[in-house]
C-alpha cells in the first residue's frame, strides 16, 4: 500500500520539490537582480526561475534527442547502448570538422551560414546514423543470442574506442568552436526572461525532429515493423518482418538524432571535447529511464526535466561542479522509487 | 556469416584434438602433479624478485599488476559469482585509498592518534594507524559502502544494476574531486581533491621496518601475500554454501529464491565481500603510489577492472588472476615501457598510453565476439556462452535455438 503510493507520487514530488522551493524562495526572500549605483537590487518575481527553466529546456532539448536513441534501442533489443553518447560526440566533431572544411566561420554571411548549417546537419546525421548501424553490425549482432551481459560489455568497449578516436582527432582538452549564430543574442523577452538564439535553435531543432520521428514510427510501414519487433521479435519475424533490418533501422534513426544533437551542442555550447559524449550519454540515459525506457515521449519529457534539474543545480543549488552528482543522485532515486519511469510500461528488467 | 561458421567448425575440431592430447597427458602424469605445479608456482612467485634488481621497472609493474589482480578477484565475486554487473567498482578503489589517506597521514591534522607506527609517523599530527589496521579499516569501510550501494539494486536486474552502480561510482568520484568543499571543522576537509593527499605513511611492520620506494621487494611480497589471502578466500567461498547460492541466483533468480535462498542477504554479501577486496587493494595502491588523488578515480578504472574479469573469463578465479596480471602488465609495462613509441616509428603522432582505454575497449569487443567465455572460462559459464552462441552444424537462420542440445553437443 505505502509502496505503491510512494512509487506513484514519490518521483513526482521529488521532481517538483526543487523548482517549488526556489519559486517560494524567490517570492518571499527575493533574489539579487543586479546592481544600481553600487547597491544590490532585490527582486521578488519569477523571472529568475523563468530563466532557469528556459535554459534548462534548451539543455534538455539536446538530452532529449540523445535519450531517444537510448530508448529506441532499448525498446527493440533491450540493450543499453553505452556507445550512444560517444556517437553524439562524433556528431559534434564531424559537424565542427565540416565547418572547417567548408570554410564556414565568423566571417561567412547569413545565407552561407544557414545553408552550411543545414548541409552539415544532414551530413553529420548521415555519418552518425551510419556509424551507429556499423557498431550494431560489428558489436551487437554477433551476440544476439548470447547472455545479455555480452553486448553490454561490447557497448562499453565501443564507447572507449570512439572516445579515443575523438581524443586522437582533436586532442585531450576542450576546444572552443566559432559562435556561428551568436547564440547569446536575445531574440525577444517574455516578461523579463530573455530568450536567446541558442535556446530557440535547440528547442526549434528538437521539436520538428521528434514530430518527424513520431510520424515515422506511427504511420509508415517500417515504423510499424519497428513497433512490432519491439513488442515481440519472434512473432514479428514469423509475420515476415526482416528483424535484423528493422534493428539496423532503429540504430540508424537513433544515430541520426544523436548527430543532430551533436551539431546543436557544438553551436550552443560553443566548445567540444572528446569526453562530452560520456557525460552526455549518462545524463541522457538518466533522462530515458526517468521518462520510462522504451517510450519516445517519455525520453523527450525526461530529457527536458533533466535539463531543468541540471540548470537549477548549475545556477542555484550547489554550483556546476556538483551537477553530475545531483543528476546521478536523481537517477538512483528514480531506480529506487519508480524504475519504470514517469510514463513507462513495466519492463522485465525493472520489474 | 557462413565462412565464420565454417571457421568455427575448424576451431571446434582443433579444440577437440587439444582436449584429447590433454587427456592423454593427464593419464601419464602422476597424481600429485597438479599440487606440485601449484607449489612450484607459489615458490617461483616468492623468489621472483631476486631475479631482478631491487628497484627494477619490471618488479614495479608486477607490483601494480598484482594489486590490480586483487581488485579483479574482488570484482569477480560480484560480477562473476553473483552475476551483478558492477560498473562502479572504482568507488571501492577510491574508498580504500582514502582509508589510507584518512588513517595513515597527517591529513586530519587536528587529530593525534598513533597506533602501531614508528618513526616520523609516531610524532606527526593526524591519524596514523599501522598498515595492517588500515587494510582492515579499508575492507570494513568498503564492505559497508558496498552494502549501501547494493541496497537500491536489489529490486533491479541486469542493465539497471549496471547503471545504478555506475551512478554510485561517479558520485563517489565527484565527491572525491569536490571534497575540498566539504568542511569537517577545524579547517579540515573531506578530501584533498585533485591536489591529492600526498604525504601518506609508508607501510611499517615491527621487525621489518619501514618500506621505501628504492627497495621494491617488500612491497612485492606484501601484495603477493594479499593476493594469496584473497585467492584463498575466493576459492573457499566458491565452494561454500554462499558461493553456490550466488551461482544459483546468477543462473535463475526466481528458481533460487523459491528454493529458499535469501535474496537480499546473499546479494548484499556479494557486494560487501567484493568491495572489501577492492578496498584492501585500493589502500595498497594508495600507499605504493604515495598519493591519494581524486583524478585517479575515473570510470575508466572500473572498465579496466571489468575488462580483466571478462578477458580472464567471467566467474573464473584463475581467469580473474590471469586477466588482472595480463592487463596489468599491458597497462604498466607493455604500453608505457615497451610499445609506447611504436606509433611514432610508423609515422603516427601519438603515444600508445594516451589511447590505452581505446585498446582495452578494442580487447573487450574482440574477446566478447571471438571468445565470449574468456581466456580461462569457468566451466559452467563456458557451457552457457558457447551453448547459446555457436549454432549447431547445419543450423539455419530459422532454426529454433535449442540450448540443452547445444550444451550436449559442446561437451
Amino acid at each position: 500500500m505505502l509502496r505503491t503510493y510512494v512509487g506513484r507520487w514519490g518521483l513526482i514530488v521529488l521532481l517538483a520539490a526543487l523548482p517549488a522551493f526556489y519559486v517560494v524562495r524567490d517570492l518571499t526572500h527575493g533574489y539579487q537582480a543586479g546592481f544600481v549605483h553600487g547597491h544590490a537590487v532585490v527582486a521578488h518575481d519569477l523571472s529568475r526561475i523563468g530563466l532557469n527553466v528556459v535554459q534548462g529546456l534548451a539543455n534538455g532539448a539536446i538530452w532529449a534527442l540523445i535519450a531517444i536513441g537510448y530508448t529506441l534501442v532499448y525498446g527493440i533489443i533491450e540493450l543499453i547502448n553505452f556507445a550512444h553518447g560517444d556517437v553524439f560526440m562524433i556528431g559534434s566533431f564531424v559537424a565542427v570538422g565540416l565547418w572547417g572544411t567548408l570554410g564556414i566561420g565568423l566571417s561567412t554571411g547569413t545565407a552561407g551560414i544557414i545553408g552550411g548549417l543545414i548541409l552539415t546537419l544532414i551530413i553529420a546525421m548521415a555519418v552518425t546514423g551510419a556509424l551507429n548501424v556499423l557498431i550494431e553490425r560489428v558489436a551487437y549482432r554477433p551476440l544476439r543470442n548470447a547472455p545479455k551481459l555480452a553486448p553490454l560489455i561490447t557497448a562499453v568497449g565501443f564507447s572507449f574506442i570512439l572516445q579515443n578516436v575523438g581524443l586522437l582527432w582533436r586532442g585531450g582538452s576542450p576546444q572552443s568552436v566559432d559562435d556561428l549564430i551568436n547564440q547569446g543574442n536575445t531574440v525577444f523577452n517574455i516578461s523579463g526572461v530573455a530568450i536567446q538564439r541558442g535556446y530557440i535553435l535547440a528547442v526549434g531543432t528538437m521539436i520538428p525532429l521528434v514530430i518527424g520521428l513520431g510520424w515515422f514510427i506511427s504511420n509508415t510501414r517500417m515504423g510499424r515493423a519497428m513497433r512490432a519487433t519491439a513488442q515481440d521479435p519472434e512473432a514479428a519475424r514469423l509475420m515476415g518482418i526482416n528483424v535484423n533490418q528493422t534493428i539496423s533501422l532503429t540504430f540508424l534513426l537513433g544515430g541520426m538524432l544523436a548527430g543532430a544533437a551533436g551539431l546543436i551542442y557544438a553551436l550552443y555550447q560553443t566548445n567540444i571535447w572528446y569526453f562530452q559524449g560520456f557525460k552526455a550519454g549518462l545524463i541522457a540515459f538518466t533522462a530515458a529511464v526517468m521518462g520510462g525506457i522504451g517510450n519516445v515521449r517519455g525520453a523527450v519529457l525526461g530529457g527536458l526535466i533533466i535539463g531543468i534539474i541540471q540548470s537549477f543545480s548549475d545556477n542555484r543549488l550547489a554550483g556546476g561542479e556538483w551537477t553530475e552528482a545531483v543528476v546521478f543522485g536523481y537517477l538512483i532515486l528514480i531506480m529506487v522509487l519508480r524504475p519504470r519511469g514517469l510514463i513507462g510500461e513495466e519492463t522485465r528488467e525493472a520489474g | 556469416m557462413t565462412e565464420l561458421r565454417g571457421g568455427d567448425r575448424g576451431w571446434d575440431e582443433l579444440r577437440a584434438q587439444l582436449r584429447e592430447w590433454r587427456a592423454a597427458i593427464d593419464r601419464i602424469l602422476p597424481s600429485w602433479w597438479g599440487r606440485g605445479v601449484a607449489v612450484l608456482a607459489i615458490v617461483i612467485g616468492i623468489v621472483l624478485p631476486f631475479a631482478f634488481s631491487s628497484n627494477s621497472g619490471f618488479i614495479d609493474a608486477t607490483i601494480k599488476a598484482l594489486s590490480l589482480a586483487v581488485m579483479s578477484l574482488g570484482l569477480n565475486i560480484v560480477v562473476g559469482f553473483a552475476g551483478l554487473l558492477d560498473l562502479g567498482y572504482v568507488a571501492f578503489f577510491a574508498l580504500g585509498a582514502y582509508s589510507l589517506g584518512w588513517f595513515g597521514s597527517d591529513f586530519f591534522f587536528k587529530a593525534h592518534v598513533h597506533v602501531g607506527v614508528a618513526g616520523v609517523a609516531a610524532t606527526e599530527t593526524g591519524i596514523h594507524l599501522n598498515f595492517l589496521l588500515i587494510l582492515v579499516a579499508a575492507a570494513v569501510i568498503c564492505a559497508i559502502a558496498g552494502t549501501i550501494i547494493g541496497l537500491p539494486t536489489l529490486r533491479l536486474r541486469g542493465d539497471y544494476i549496471a547503471i545504478v552502480t555506475l551512478a554510485f561510482g561517479e558520485i563517489i568520484g565527484e565527491v572525491a574531486v569536490n571534497g575540498t568543499d566539504i568542511h569537517l571543522g577545524g579547517g579540515m576537509t573531506l578530501t584533498a581533491g585533485n591536489l591529492g593527499i600526498s604525504a601518506v605513511d609508508l607501510p611499517y611492520f615491527p621487525g621489518i621496518g619501514h618500506f621505501n620506494l628504492l627497495e621494491l621487494r617488500p612491497w612485492y611480497w606484501l601484495i603477493l601475500a594479499i593476493l594469496f589471502l584473497v585467492l584463498f578466500v575466493n576459492v573457499r567461498l566458491r565452494d561454500s554454501r554462499l558461493g553456490r547460492a550466488w551461482i544459483a541466483l546468477r543462473e535463475d533468480e526466481v528458481a533460487a529464491v523459491s528454493m529458499g535462498i535469501p535474496l537480499v542477504k546473499t546479494k548484499l554479501q556479494a557486494y560487501a565481500i567484493g568491495a572489501a577486496f577492492g578496498g584492501m587493494s585500493g589502500a595498497f595502491i594508495g600507499a605504493y603510489f604515495t598519493t591519494v588523488n581524486a583524478s585517479q578515480f575515473q570510470f575508466g578504472f572500473s572498465v579496466l577492472i571489468l575488462s580483466m574479469v571478462i578477458i580472464g573469463g567471467i566467474g573464473s578465479i584463475w581467469g580473474a588472476v590471469v586477466g588482472g596480471l595480463l592487463l596489468g602488465y599491458i597497462n604498466y609495462w607493455l604500453l608505457p615501457d615497451v610499445l609506447n613509441n611504436a606509433p611514432s616509428k610508423i609515422g603516427l603522432n601519438f603515444q600508445l598510453t594516451s589511447v590505452q582505454f581505446g585498446i582495452y575497449g578494442f580487447l573487450l569487443v574482440l574477446v566478447m565476439v571471438l571468445r565470449p567465455q574468456g581466456l580461462i572460462p569457468e566451466r559452467r559459464r563456458k557451457l552457457e556462452m558457447t551453448g547459446a552462441i555457436a549454432p549447431e552444424a547445419g543450423d539455419s537462420e530459422l532454426a529454433e535455438p535449442v540450448p540443452e542440445m547445444n550444451i550436449g553437443a559442446v561437451e
